[in-house]
């Protein structure tokens, strides 16, 4: 029993960065209808800055806004400039020009600060809570990824230029005719799924080290997490990333032939069997195509 | 030269269409005999980048079969590419094999393993498939780690394979006989790509890419071709696969990362989806542009050979195909 309720807090822990990475992941989604395969890499440079800034003696509260910010609007450039010429291209240019993307930020991230793996302190501290069963940091990773998602719950049900981006996604021509600024908006998205990665960037780092490779896994269980809670729905991509943590920690412990080295191939089941079953996922919305 | 002559006489014949035909085979052939000619005055390391070159081209034409022909995605073709380089190395090493016999086996093979996952990809379009596909290439190298088929895989370490030689004491050294062997796996399974696109089955499979609800209101049984394509895309992909791991001679499951299904869906692209000989262009950019990226740059190739890679969808976002076929309409004036 008392393995378990170990299992479950280190699940859920775990759980949180999948979490954040599928947030970020959902918020591109709804913004321009695309899966970034590069949104890992965004935010491991973001995560970079970060660290970079740290290493200059900048202390940290003034590093995390800070990083926020040159993620937002690394995010909007990268829109204006690689995305914009493509945004009447086929679906498979998309994912070459992600690919593109992909190689670059690796690329260059490995440049400047090399591919040797480097420690980044939490921004909550050392210490441990429970009698040692999870971290200070875990916590604050917790707390924080909910406090994005009620962030984004209010800004898109609540606020003009929420309801403005989520119209401009669903329906590009209909918003432009009322009077939306599209462009402006699908901008918007990506400096926001920016900010939002560097923010799961620095809470990731102090738990995984940073390197620029670390996010590919990462990112696929961000997917599998945000599968999971459905593509339309940014709270179930949260519960879906928790969900996907404590199914890996839970699966990893107690059947025995996974132990260990079968945890990636976990979120390669979890999303064939999801998009399967119920590609909407649980909290999703089905989408009607008109014929 | 008879069949060549007869082909002269049918376009002659078949008049309006003359210029085309005329043109395509001439060029076909002229690729032919530079690809026999080139081994006889290259390098041996150049010969073995070409064989690589043409091994990747049959991987390519596997996965337009898929998405030029069939519409479907898969980002996660390196996933099949490795199961058919394992079966190849597994029947030399365990059972002492004749690499001719690893051929059929891996297609074979390749064919069922890719029909048993074209089954739940039938319930994902677009996107949705691009990402299972994704984590189905992201996973791959784990898959060939896990413990219960050490034996067989040979784990972390992998299975290193003899280089055959040329049979019947032809006079050609091992790179030469190998570049000549892939060559001819190639044009046969360019020959069979391109007679499936012209048959019914062809039809069915780009009806479908067209417009699925019509292709299903004609009677075309979409579950079973959609299977079908992923299915033989798969089978292209292993013979591919199953050939790699006779030339390099060594296969360990890293040899499988993500990045090997990244090259070969850029590989289509540059070459130009739906267009078969692209192939042979998105090939040549996978195996020769790295190298040129890592001359410009030794520390930032990756970051080039990015550049060039969004450069190139933004100049020619067709691919190769694509510019030709405008290039052709220039000349003819239209």
């Amino acid at each position: 029993m008392e393995l378990l309720i170990q299992q479950a807090i280190t699940g859920i822990a775990t759980g949180g960065i999948y979490a954040c990475m599928a947030l970020a992941v959902v918020m591109i989604f709804q913004a321009i209808h695309h899966l970034n395969f590069a949104q890992g890499e965004m935010a491991m440079f973001s995560t970079f800055i970060a660290w970079q800034l740290l290493q200059w003696g900048v202390p940290y509260w003034v590093v995390i806004p800070a990083t926020i910010v040159i993620a937002f609007f690394g995010g909007v450039v990268i829109e204006r400039v690689v995305m914009r010429p493509f945004s009447k291209a086929p679906v498979l240019s998309h994912i070459v020009v992600f690919i593109g993307l992909f190689a670059i930020i690796n690329s260059t991230a490995g440049f400047i600060w090399e591919f040797t793996i480097k420690p980044l302190a939490s921004p909550f501290g050392e210490g441990s809570q429970l009698g040692g069963l999870i971290s200070n940091h875990q916590i604050g990773m917790i707390l924080v990824t909910l406090l994005v998602l009620v962030f984004l719950f209010v800004f898109f049900r609540y606020t003009r230029v929420g309801l403005k981006m989520r119209a401009a996604a669903e329906n590009p021509e209909s918003a432009r005719l009322v009077g939306i600024p599209v462009s402006r908006m699908v901008s918007l998205g990506w400096g926001m799924a920016a900010a939002i990665g560097a923010i799961a960037g620095i809470l990731i780092a102090p738990i995984v080290f940073l390197e620029p490779n670390m996010m590919l896994s990462i990112l696929l269980y961000g997917f599998a997490g945000a599968v999971l809670g459905g593509l339309t729905s940014p709270p179930g991509a949260v519960i879906g990333g928790f969900a996907v943590g404590l199914i890996e920690t839970m699966a990893g412990t107690y059947i025995p032939v996974i132990g260990g080295e079968l945890k990636l191939p976990i979120a390669l089941v979890l999303i064939v069997g999801v998009l399967t079953f119920k590609p909407t996922g649980l909290f999703g919305r089905t989408i009607v195509q008109r014929v | 030269m008879s069949t060549n002559s007869f082909a002269e006489t049918r376009d002659a014949a078949s008049g309006q269409t003359e210029g085309i035909w005329s043109i395509g085979r001439l060029v076909t052939l002229a690729v032919l005999l530079i690809a026999i000619a080139i081994p006889f005055v290259a390098k041996n390391f150049l010969i073995f980048q070409l064989t690589l070159m043409i091994i990747y081209a049959i991987a390519i034409i596997g996965l337009n079969l898929l998405t030029g022909i069939n519409g479907q995605f898969s980002l996660g073709h390196g996933a099949f590419y490795a199961v058919g380089a394992y079966t190849a190395a597994i029947m030399i090493d365990q059972f002492g094999a004749s690499y001719l016999w690893t051929l059929p086996v891996a297609g074979i093979l390749c064919f069922i393993t890719g029909f048993l996952f074209g089954l739940p990809a039938l319930r994902l379009e677009g996107i949705y498939l691009a990402l299972a596909t994704f984590a189905l290439a992201v996973v791959t190298p784990q898959l060939f780690k896990l413990s219960p088929f050490e034996h067989w895989t040979g784990g972390i370490m992998g299975i290193v394979i003899g280089k055959p030689t040329a049979p019947l004491g032809l006079p050609l050294n091992d790179d030469q006989w190998l570049y000549f062997f892939s060559l001819f796996v190639a044009v046969i399974a360019y020959v069979c790509a391109k007679n499936l696109i012209g048959s019914r089955t062809g039809r069915a499979l780009m009806a479908i890419r067209d417009n699925p609800i019509a292709a299903r209101s004609m009677g075309i049984n979409t579950a079973l071709y959609k299977s079908l394509a992923f299915g033989l895309s798969a089978l292209y992909t292993g013979v591919a696969g199953a050939l790699g791991a006779i030339v390099i001679q060594f296969i360990n499951p890293d040899s499988f990362h993500f990045a090997l299904s990244v090259a070969l869906l850029v590989g289509l692209v540059v070459g130009g989806v739906g267009w078969l000989p692209g192939a042979i262009f998105g090939a040549a950019f996978i195996v020769f542009v790295p190298n040129i990226a890592e001359e410009i740059s030794k520390g930032l190739s990756g970051a080039a050979y990015g550049v060039m890679l969004i450069a190139l969808m933004l100049v020619m976002p067709t691919g190769a195909g694509g510019l030709i076929r405008s290039g052709l309409r220039y000349l003819r004036g239209k």
